[in-house]
């Protein structure tokens, strides 16, 4: 059971076992937790409106940038009409959760794990339990399930944003016509699309949300331990939600 | 008892008992387990030999939730008082209540705001814990241990960085939960004056066991040389003033090679 003399692979299993068992404390406790919304409100309020404005930012840029690269592409072959096509396509499922999921890491996971390590390195999860209140009930699960809750909402505002920025530069700016690029966009977009995009959210949320907490409970109650972290944080949960989007992205073309 | 970590022993034989209704005090120098030894005591840590029995049961013998039930008995205060910081005084000292209990909000409000009041804090009830002084935030933590009215109370390390204003409050609060509420209490400190003025019984822990036990009094004048040196505050004795270190000549002049 020594860490230090553990080869990688075996270090990688017992975490990814660490964390399963951690998920299955957290879904245990998720019933009892949901007794008390008022702690889950305020977690989505923290982790979902007050990453809002750096995802519509976000959302506005990236919709922009689709708008002129498709342009550019679609006009060397006369067929400019189809920008929103890729737009659409590429913000719902893709763009949209993915880069949600990256800017939540980054806004919400990181704070959701300074915080929890904080709460630790100060006694305050002892004096929990001590107090016979289960800490993973009381300050774990509501966040876990507001940022799990917030991930697929930015998600769809981010989405909804990035299509107007397409459609502002493409039809706006670059003067394709309105009709030809709604239609257009209409026909290519089916509700498999749409689905694709929530389930990803949802998947990343919890990804996200689980390497958050984890990493919180269980940093090291010490200023560098809670640093460390909050670094893994967004380096696990960045890596996670690309390898999950291959993942989700092969299996949603093979049920197409 | 025994109980060690990485194969070094904390405590070795260690036995002391705490009575009831009586405020028995641990000192002893940093560093010889007295917070470890109240971890034992809640059930954060086990023994490896021994026993460790609380309200007559073995604390290493009981469940989850029967452990969680005996903590309910408890009160602890924490060194730096451990307030939840998203939270206010008042809502700090409602927690365990809403945690345990269904109690309409106006028997919430007369429960906590009669603890806070009790601490003479009353009047801080919607300050949050990063407003509060070190002495106010452990005099709110006090209130919040006492709000489910334990049978026992546990203080690490109370006096550690007050004033001596704070020092003197907390020192008569600790002596007031007892007397007025006959709350067995237990503190680990090491300001031997203060201790002296509140404690019934004190035991001298040192390199993990008793060296001296009796009353405040009887410690003072203990002719035993660490009881000695604890209680006079002496910086060289049976605890030494220096690390264990080689030779200090030998090491100055062998100039670099002793660091290598």
């Amino acid at each position: 059971m020594n860490a230090a003399t553990d080869s990688l692979p075996v270090m990688a299993v017992r975490r990814v076992g660490a964390v399963s068992l951690f998920f299955m404390q957290i879904l245990a406790r998720i019933g009892p937790a949901l007794a008390r919304p008022g702690l889950i409100v305020r977690q989505i309020y923290n982790a979902g409106a007050r990453s809002l404005v750096i995802i519509m930012l976000s959302g506005m840029f990236v919709g922009m940038v689709l708008g002129l690269l498709g342009f550019d592409v679609f006009q060397r072959f006369g067929s400019e009409d189809y920008v929103g096509v890729l737009a659409a396509l590429g913000n719902l499922k893709v763009l949209g959760p993915v880069l949600t999921a990256l800017l939540f890491a980054g806004r919400a996971g990181t704070s959701l794990t300074s915080e929890i390590g904080l709460m630790k390195s100060t006694e305050q999860l002892t004096a929990m339990q001590m107090m016979a209140v289960d800490p993973v009930r009381y300050v774990v699960v509501p966040r876990f399930l507001g940022g799990f809750i917030a991930m697929p909402l930015l998600a769809a505002t981010f989405t909804v944003i990035a299509l107007y920025g397409a459609q502002l530069i493409g039809v706006q700016q670059m003067g394709v016509d309105a009709g030809a690029y709604w239609s257009q966009t209409q026909n290519a977009v089916d509700l498999h699309d749409v689905w694709e995009g929530v389930a990803k959210s949802v998947v990343f949320g919890v990804a996200v949300n689980l390497v958050a907490v984890y990493e919180g409970y269980h940093a090291e109650p010490t200023p560098e331990g809670v640093g460390l972290a909050t670094t893994r944080t967004v380096v696990v949960s960045s890596v996670l939600v690309l390898l999950l989007n291959y993942l989700l992205t092969a299996a949603f073309l093979t049920t197409k | 008892m025994r109980y060690a970590v990485g194969g070094r022993a904390i405590f070795d034989g260690l036995d002391v008992t705490a009575r009831r209704g009586r405020i028995t005090a641990f000192m002893g120098p940093s560093g010889t387990g007295k917070t470890t030894l109240l971890r034992l005591i809640t059930g954060q840590a086990y023994a490896e030999r021994g026993s460790v029995r609380v309200f007559g049961t073995e604390v290493s013998s009981l469940s989850n939730k029967e452990l969680f039930a005996m903590r309910r008995r408890m009160g602890m205060l924490f060194q730096n008082g451990a307030l939840l910081t998203d939270l206010d005084v008042y809502e700090n000292v409602a927690f365990p209540v809403r945690a345990h209990t269904d109690l309409p909000e106006p028997l919430v409000r007369q429960l906590v705001l009669t603890k806070l009041h009790a601490v003479g804090l009353r009047g801080a009830a919607r300050l949050m814990p990063s407003e509060l002084s070190g002495g106010m935030a452990r005099r709110v933590a006090l209130a919040r241990a006492i709000v489910m009215d334990p049978d026992i109370l546990i203080y690490d390390e109370p006096f550690v960085g007050l004033d001596p204003i704070s020092m003197g409050v907390i020192c008569r609060l600790i002596k007031q939960m007892n007397e007025a509420l006959g709350i067995t209490s237990i503190v680990v400190s090491h300001d031997v004056q203060e201790l002296a003025s509140i404690a019934h019984d004190s035991f001298l822990l040192s390199q993990g066991r008793v060296v001296a036990s009796g009353t405040p009094e009887e410690l003072h004048h203990s002719d035993i040389p660490e009881v000695r040196q604890f209680m006079g505050g002496l910086a060289d004795g049976p605890v030494p003033f220096h690390f264990p270190a080689p030779d200090y000549r030998t090491e100055l002049l062998d100039g670099d090679e002793g660091s290598r």
